[in-house]
């Protein structure tokens, strides 16, 4: 049994309603720990005085640099003393997941004894960045939860200006429209950089996620320094018999206002049967005795709706891969940037394969860590000294499916241009 | 061992085992290390499952259930509980914090669900539903928020509760919540952020102690902040007239006191989406701010979420995104629509803004 519990008229109201509380969680971890009585009792402060009340320090365990988010509260009395003497020090450990986040009970429930040993008993499932947040626990407890944790076999993930936690989507293992092995890649290139995670010593974050296909779920291309995002060159797959029935059940309104009208080049066509067209790029499959679906798949830009609204009667193309994007990032300092292409294609389908987005990323890394200012992104950093910059110190080829045009001014000193012409002529030639 | 060594053997520091991401195959569910990259297609029998099936002809079926993303282990292991009974002992968890259960057998889904909903987790969260927010973490452990986070969150669910269970939104809804304008949350169709209205009050005492200035001073995106000596000490000064709030100054100099419980205000952004699906991904669109940071429920955030899902709901065709929508509809329409007022805030000015202005004569009226 623990301390008597403060009042908390706020946070009380936050117990009712129908979706799951925290504070009912937290209320039932108090009735076994002072530790979390008053943790509630400086919450409900900052809910009364509408002010956060932790600042930051230095915590961490043997070894590691960063991993570890320190807190100390900041609500003290007239002596010095904390308010909350109990939970004056809440640190969380930053743990990074398996790739998709799957799990099995046995592992969860270890988490739990950990954290109800050493910690508060609060975990988050999951972090913005992916990490399993063990939220909760004094300077002394740190290192003993850190090394039980450590065991089990998972390990800190990234904070500061180091490589960040990344993460994965569920792609392989239970969806169709994945296009590389996410898992693999994600571990291989985040395993990499182990020292850059737990060694923080790079101008700023970097951050690596990896989505199976266009639809983007992990949002990697407004949030990742490195976007690697699946993709396919070939042509779409079809099957008449989901086709069929999928068109069964919608008809012909749904087809023509919810896909034809939202293809985003309008490469996709209904059409008689017998006006079908065949050829190398086509995709066409019946969706009834009248009527099919004709696919020009060279003026498909891969956006997935299709795919999306008749999944199965519709399906990605078999020569898989993933498409890089590098720069994305949130507001600080010059405002929202998504990432912008590097690599329009790389295949993922092998070891070999995988070696090279890793060196690809290693190499990224390296650039970033010599020319970007301190407290700049990557993003920042490709603005400030230009794509093509960037690219010629990585030694990759320009290529238009970069840009979204062409430029618009002509403030650029083009005296290179032969020379320029000579060498894509004579790679070509290589080719 | 004697027992001398064994007492010594603490003292030496355990080196840390640099293993790095684990391996996720022996976590996954057994049909699904089965059929690993073998999917075909999969269908959404009601709202808040999926049923996937392989090429292989193997069947699964996804049961989602909402949680309250920062758990207590009473709660997780009743959650393990749940997974040992129906799904081999194996569970995963979405971005958005939903859970998932994967069952192989049809017959285990609705008392799944009914397990599920008895013990208080919402069965939902799939295609066009509102799904769980995206959220920071707020009062609870952040160093620099001007608000919370889970209490945001806890309040908005419970009145989104129901549009997460059904599936009757145009497109699938992503929501996302962060307490300072560093938007951990993240892009989202809806997002709720924190905006400041004033300059950060400095402590002056304090910033000769523990500020490194230069670090300060470069921080700030409009060049606002000077070194300056005050009282005698070194410290700094902010040229008001030029700081825009956004606050970026608090991190690294915590004396740069920027929160303050009535001039930090809620803004609401939409528009924001991720996937390439139909048009490229799309940044959020500040629309409404001046909203009181209101604890412990943000009554007026939640009418005012509330109120622009409405109009989504009703006015947007199948497929759209808000983004979609609002393509399709245009701003003005959307302003008029929602009842928001369109102020001069409202009209970019930083950097790149020229590109979101109208330089053409594409006007619905
Ligand atoms: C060193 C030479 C020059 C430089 C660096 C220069 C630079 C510029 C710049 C920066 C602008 C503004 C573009 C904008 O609206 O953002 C501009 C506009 C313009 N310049 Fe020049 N300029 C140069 C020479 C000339 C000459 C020699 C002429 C004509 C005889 C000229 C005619 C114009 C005109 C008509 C505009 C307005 C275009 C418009 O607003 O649509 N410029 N120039
Ligand atoms: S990003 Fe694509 S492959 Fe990955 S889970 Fe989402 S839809 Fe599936
Ligand atoms: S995936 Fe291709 S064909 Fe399908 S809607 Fe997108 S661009 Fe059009
Ligand atoms: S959004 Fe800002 S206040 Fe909230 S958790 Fe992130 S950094 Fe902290
Ligand atoms: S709040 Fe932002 S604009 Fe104002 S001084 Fe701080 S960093 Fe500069």
């Amino acid at each position: 049994m623990a301390k008597k519990m403060h009042d908390t008229p706020n946070l009380d109201q936050l117990e009712s309603g129908p979706w799951p509380s925290f504070v009912t969680g937290l209320k039932d971890l108090a009735k076994e720990k002072d530790y979390v009585v008053d943790l509630l009792g400086q919450l409900e402060e900052s809910y009364k005085t509408r002010k956060g009340y932790w600042k930051g320090g230095t915590v961490g365990v043997f070894g590691y640099g960063g991993g570890v988010i320190p807190r100390f509260t900041e609500l003290k009395n007239e002596d010095g003393t904390p308010k909350f003497k109990d939970s004056a020090e809440f640190h969380t450990l930053r743990v990074m997941p398996p790739p998709g986040m799957h799990y099995d009970t046995d592992t969860l429930r270890q988490f739990c004894d950990i954290w109800e040993k050493h910690g508060s008993g609060l975990i988050a499932f999951h972090g913005q960045s992916g990490d399993i947040m063990f939220q909760g626990a004094t300077t002394d407890n740190v290192q003993k939860a850190f090394d039980e944790i450590n065991e089990m076999g998972f390990d800190l993930g990234g904070a500061g200006p180091a490589v960040r936690t990344s993460m994965s989507c569920v792609g392989a293992a239970r969806c169709e429209q994945s296009c590389y092995n996410e898992a693999q890649a994600h571990r291989a290139v985040l395993n990499t950089f182990l020292d850059d995670i737990h060694r923080p010593s790079l101008p700023y974050k970097f951050k690596f996620k990896f989505s199976g296909c266009p639809n983007d779920c992990m949002n990697s291309v407004q949030r990742a320094d490195m976007a690697v995002i699946g993709t396919w060159r070939d042509k779409m797959r079809s099957d008449e018999g989901l086709a069929k029935k999928w068109f069964a059940k919608h008809g012909m309104d749904e087809l023509v206002n919810d896909v034809v009208a939202r293809c985003p080049t309008k490469t996709f066509q209904v059409k008689e049967l017998n006006k079908i067209k065949s050829g190398e790029h086509i995709t066409s499959v019946a969706v009834s005795d009248t009527h099919g679906i004709e696919i020009n798949n060279q003026d498909c830009v891969r956006c997935m709706h299709c795919i999306n609204v008749m999944t199965g009667a519709l399906a990605t193309g078999t020569d898989k891969g993933a498409t890089i994007l590098v720069g994305g990032k949130s507001h600080l300092k010059i405002g929202g940037l998504m990432g912008t292409v590097v690599i329009p294609f790389m295949k993922l389908d092998t070891e070999e394969d995988v070696e090279k987005l890793v060196d690809l990323a290693q190499r990224t890394i390296d650039f970033f860590a010599e020319n970007a200012l301190e407290h700049e992104r990557t993003g920042e950093m490709i603005e400030r000294i230009g794509l093509s910059n960037f690219l010629d110190a990585m030694e990759i080829d320009v290529d238009p499916a970069m840009v979204n045009s062409p430029r618009m001014n002509p403030y650029v000193r083009t005296d290179g241009w032969e020379e320029e012409v000579s060498k894509i002529n004579a790679k070509k030639k290589a080719a | 061992m004697n027992q001398a060594v064994q007492a010594a053997a603490p003292a030496a520091k355990r080196k840390p085992k640099e293993t790095g991401v684990p391996d996720n195959q022996k976590y996954l569910h057994p049909m699904l290390a089965k059929n690993y990259g073998n999917w075909k297609y999969h269908d959404r029998p009601r709202p808040g499952v999926l049923h996937h099936v392989s090429h292989s002809g193997d069947e699964v079926w996804t049961v989602r259930a909402g949680t309250a993303r920062q758990m207590d282990i009473y709660t997780i292991r009743k959650l393990c509980d749940i997974g040992d009974k129906f799904a081999d002992g194996r569970v995963r968890f979405t971005i958005r914090s939903n859970i998932e259960f994967i069952v192989a057998d049809e017959k285990k889904v609705a008392p799944l669900i009914t397990e599920l909903e008895k013990h208080g987790f919402p069965v939902g969260g799939t295609g066009n539903s509102v799904t769980m927010i995206a959220h920071t973490q707020g009062w609870l452990h952040c160093d620099i928020p001007g608000t919370d986070a889970s209490g945001v969150v806890k309040s908005l669910m419970d009145e989104l509760y129901d549009e997460f269970r059904r599936e009757e939104m145009p497109n699938r809804v992503h929501l996302s919540t962060s307490c300072c304008e560093i938007n951990c949350g993240g892009q989202a169709d809806i997002a709720i952020i924190v905006q400041h209205t004033k300059p950060p009050v400095i402590n002056h005492d304090l910033v000769a102690n523990v500020c490194e200035r230069p670090t300060v001073v470069a921080r700030c995106p409009v060049a606002a902040i000077r070194p300056a000596m005050v009282n005698g000490k070194p410290s700094l000064e902010i040229d008001e007239a030029k700081c825009m709030c956004c606050g970026a100054c608090y991190p690294p100099c915590p004396p740069m006191q920027i929160n303050d419980p009535e001039n930090s205000k809620l803004a609401i952004w939409v528009g924001g989406k991720n996937s390439n699906a139909r048009g490229k991904p799309t940044f959020m669109k500040m629309v409404a701010s001046g909203l009181p940071n209101n604890a412990p429920r943000w009554p007026e955030v939640a009418e005012a979420v509330k109120n622009i899902l409405r109009v989504y709901k009703e006015d947007a065709r199948p497929w759209e995104r808000i983004a979609d929508w609002i393509d399709r509809i245009g701003w003005p329409r959307f302003f008029e629509k929602t009842g928001l007022p369109f102020t001069k805030y409202l009209i970019d000015d930083w950097r790149g803004s020229r590109a979101n202005l109208n330089a053409s004569t594409h006007i619905r009226f």
